[in-house]
């Protein structure tokens, strides 16, 4: 480069650099970079549920009888614990066990489903990530909402098969359930949302999670009904976990209204506090663990 | 957004303001809970790499700007500061309007979709509502000519249909200040004119445009100014004939560009020599247009000096014909002198090989330069011989490796 070029290109550079100053000056409004969330809740639901419908029907059209294998694999399931539990172990004096059963079983796939996709969520959709700049969070919560789909499809089989079973409509089919429904899904989204923020870092987290979610699936009131548990001190503590609580809670709400309903168990009734505050804690967790992950995604994969 | 363009007469479209990113690269990876909780004192050993350094400069609204740089100069991780996907570790970057990235063609595209749902989600990840989103198709698939494959999934499109909707999708969004990087080396040539007419169109509309591109004719066709970027600093800014020839010096061999209407483009140096010839020939001695794979070969250029030149350096490289350099080589490597040539002599270089270049063809292209002087080329004509080779076995490679193959087998019996 000649000399008079060289003189060219740096007081080019020196005049872009006081350009850039200059308008810079004064300004407060600077783009934020990624972030976990960072647009309008509409803009940011819209994303949310075009990708999970997107990947909704990319399962039912994956195969000819998409619907089917939807329901197929939590009533295959069924059928193997509902031989093993009305045939060799019993629970005679659960109304409509086997209607509780399937419910049980219904709940906890949407909640492997949501957590163990999520886990590898970030991860995965690495080249999105890395490219479009976009709410970090709608990632974990897109996959919680094709559950969230795939659960509907599924209560559709519990309702239908606790008419069958002589069960009858119930109001609280209309409160009680959706309310559930959504603190399910609440807790679930908190808890897939952590799990994908840690796994960026710690890949150990899915084997790790693998682990709990087996021991969630027996401290869950799925296979064994709370009036099972002999102890009212371990009835007690079962209900310490917020799952459980939704699990039996529904029990009593969809299925028999019979069933003790979780405040009727948590005596004194300050004790419903505790799975309340571990659920609170959860969600307060897991956003801010994502919310100082998620500007950090796009370099850490 | 036209209020804001029209008020900000005196704003800049995009504010980048001292702006640094550094990459923290780990040299060994821990990547598990088990090994934190193993080694809970070990500080994790990282290496810097700083990917933008004080970067300061800015773009006015309507403008076609080029940011170039070669691979690992840091523009794409200005680009990606600039989407907003990297969080900066230093300075503010201002953008008046709305951004649409293009970083790579096709981000989010699910193969087992059909073109309407992969235009929707894409759109709405772009910042659209479903809504604009779905009404856009048509005109999408209109840019894209795929009416006829609408309801086809993404994954039984071929290669360029991909490609063209995904440009289409790109350029269909309706934003002030569009990012896009190196995507004008996709497509077919029908398809890539249609790809300069939107650039073109975009120009005119006044929309600003930031293209990061190696392309250098690209730069200087489409942009009224470019910045030039090297190891993370900003090295010329300007006019993008001034920027060009900058990224060119730094970039020594490849002499295009710069090239004057009507001059041989693929030629550079300064003339002072001028090589007139260059062939291949075979083991016989004589010029040959196909070249047998393994067989011996032989490069040939001959030069006629004009000045009398103390010790110039041949060099030669030969490329297949996606440009990929194959090998390259020159006196000075060899450790040749090539003495005192008198103005008026001719001079010739020949490089004998064995073949070993996979079947297709071949280009050398030779080069005269300064001796010592690295890139000060006396004359460079770019692609100046071709053969073809030929040969039994397309391995897929770029050469053919001598080699020997050998098998056995165990068991219990043997």
């Amino acid at each position: 480069m000649t000399s008079a070029a060289a003189e060219r290109t740096s007081q080019a550079i020196a005049e872009a650099a006081a350009r850039a100053h200059a308008a810079a000056a004064g300004r407060t409004d600077p783009i934020p970079g990624p972030r976990a969330l960072g647009v309008p809740l509409a803009r940011f639901a819209a994303l949310v549920w075009t990708i999970a419908v997107s990947e909704f029907k990319l399962k039912f059209y994956g195969s000819a009888l998409g619907y089917l294998w939807q329901i197929m694999r939590p009533l295959l399931l069924f059928g193997v614990l509902y031989v093993f539990f009305t045939q060799i172990l019993r629970f005679q004096d659960v109304e409509y066990y086997p209607v509780v059963l399937l419910q049980g079983i219904v709940i906890f796939s949407f909640v492997a489903e949501s957590t163990t996709a999520s886990v590898t969520s970030l991860v995965d959709q690495e080249p999105l990530v890395r490219k479009i700049q976009f709410p970090r969070l709608a990632v974990p919560l897109a996959i919680v909402l094709t559950a969230l789909f795939n659960l509907m499809v599924n209560y559709v089989v519990v309702f239908v098969f606790l008419i069958i079973q002589g069960g009858t409509p119930l109001w609280t089919w209309l409160y009680q359930f959706p309310l559930l429904i959504v603190a399910l899904v609440i807790i679930t989204a908190a808890m897939s949302t952590l799990l994908s923020a840690l796994y960026v870092r710690f890949r150990d987290v899915r084997p790790i999670w693998e682990v709990l979610l087996q021991t969630l699936y027996f401290i869950s009131l799925i296979l064994v009904p709370i009036e099972a548990v002999s102890n009212p001190t371990l009835q007690k503590l079962l209900l310490v976990s917020p799952f459980a609580c939704i699990v039996e809670q529904l029990r009593h709400a969809v299925i028999s209204p019979a069933a003790p309903t979780v405040t009727e168990i948590l005596q004194p009734g300050a004790l419903i506090l505790v799975p309340i505050g571990i659920a609170l804690a959860l969600c307060i967790v897991s956003f801010t663990v994502f919310d100082r992950m998620a500007p950090l995604v796009a370099e850490e994969l | 957004m036209e209020s804001g363009r029209e008020a900000g007469a005196g704003r800049p479209a995009v504010v980048i303001d001292d702006v640094s990113k550094t990459f923290m690269v780990p040299t060994e990876q821990v990547h598990t809970l088990k090994e934190r909780a193993l080694h809970p004192f070990r500080r994790s050993s990282h290496e810097r790499l700083e990917a933008l350094q004080g970067i300061s400069f800015a773009v006015e609204p309507g403008e076609f700007f080029g940011i170039v740089g070669r691979n690992g100069s840091g523009k794409s991780t200005l680009l990606k500061c600039l989407a907003g996907i990297y969080r900066l570790d230093q300075g503010q970057i201002f953008i008046d309007g709305r951004l649409s990235t293009f970083i790579e063609l096709g981000v989010g595209f699910n193969p087992d979709l059909a073109a309407l749902d992969n235009v929707t989600i894409n759109g709405v990840m772009m910042g659209l509502t479903p809504r604009e989103a779905a009404n856009r198709f048509d005109s999408v698939i209109d840019f894209a000519e795929l009416q006829d494959f609408t309801d086809m999934k993404l994954k039984n499109y071929s290669s360029g249909m991909q490609v063209r909707l995904a440009f289409s999708v790109a350029i269909q969004v309706d934003a002030d200040i569009l990012l896009i990087d190196e995507v004008l080396a996709v497509g077919d040539a029908a398809f890539q004119q249609k790809c300069f007419d939107v650039f073109y169109r975009m120009r005119d509309e006044g929309r600003t445009v930031l293209l990061v591109t190696h392309d250098m004719s690209a730069v200087t066709r489409f942009c009224s100014r470019a910045a030039l970027l090297d190891h993370g600093h900003l090295v010329d800014f300007g006019a993008p004939e001034d920027v060009a020839r900058s990224y060119l010096d730094l970039n020594f061999g490849t002499g295009e560009a710069a090239a004057e209407p009507g001059a041989d483009e693929a030629r550079s140096g300064d003339g002072k020599a001028l090589i007139e010839e260059a062939w291949f020939e075979d083991a016989r001695g004589d010029r040959v247009e196909v070249l047998e794979q393994g067989s011996p070969a032989r490069l040939v250029a001959r030069a006629r000096f004009l000045e009398r030149i103390e010790h110039p350096d041949w060099r030669v490289l030969f490329e297949n014909a996606d440009h990929h350099p194959l090998f390259a080589t020159s006196t000075t490597w060899a450790g040749l002198e090539t003495g005192v040539i008198e103005a008026g002599d001719s001079a010739t270089v020949a490089i004998d090989f064995e073949v070993p270049f996979a079947p297709g063809r071949i280009y050398a292209t030779p080069a005269l330069s300064y001796r010592g002087s690295g890139d000060r080329f006396i004359d460079r004509r770019e692609r100046f011989a071709s053969a073809v080779v030929t040969g039994v076995h397309h391995s897929g490679g770029l050469v053919m490796v001598p080699h020997d193959v050998s098998v056995s087998s165990e068991g219990p019996k043997a």
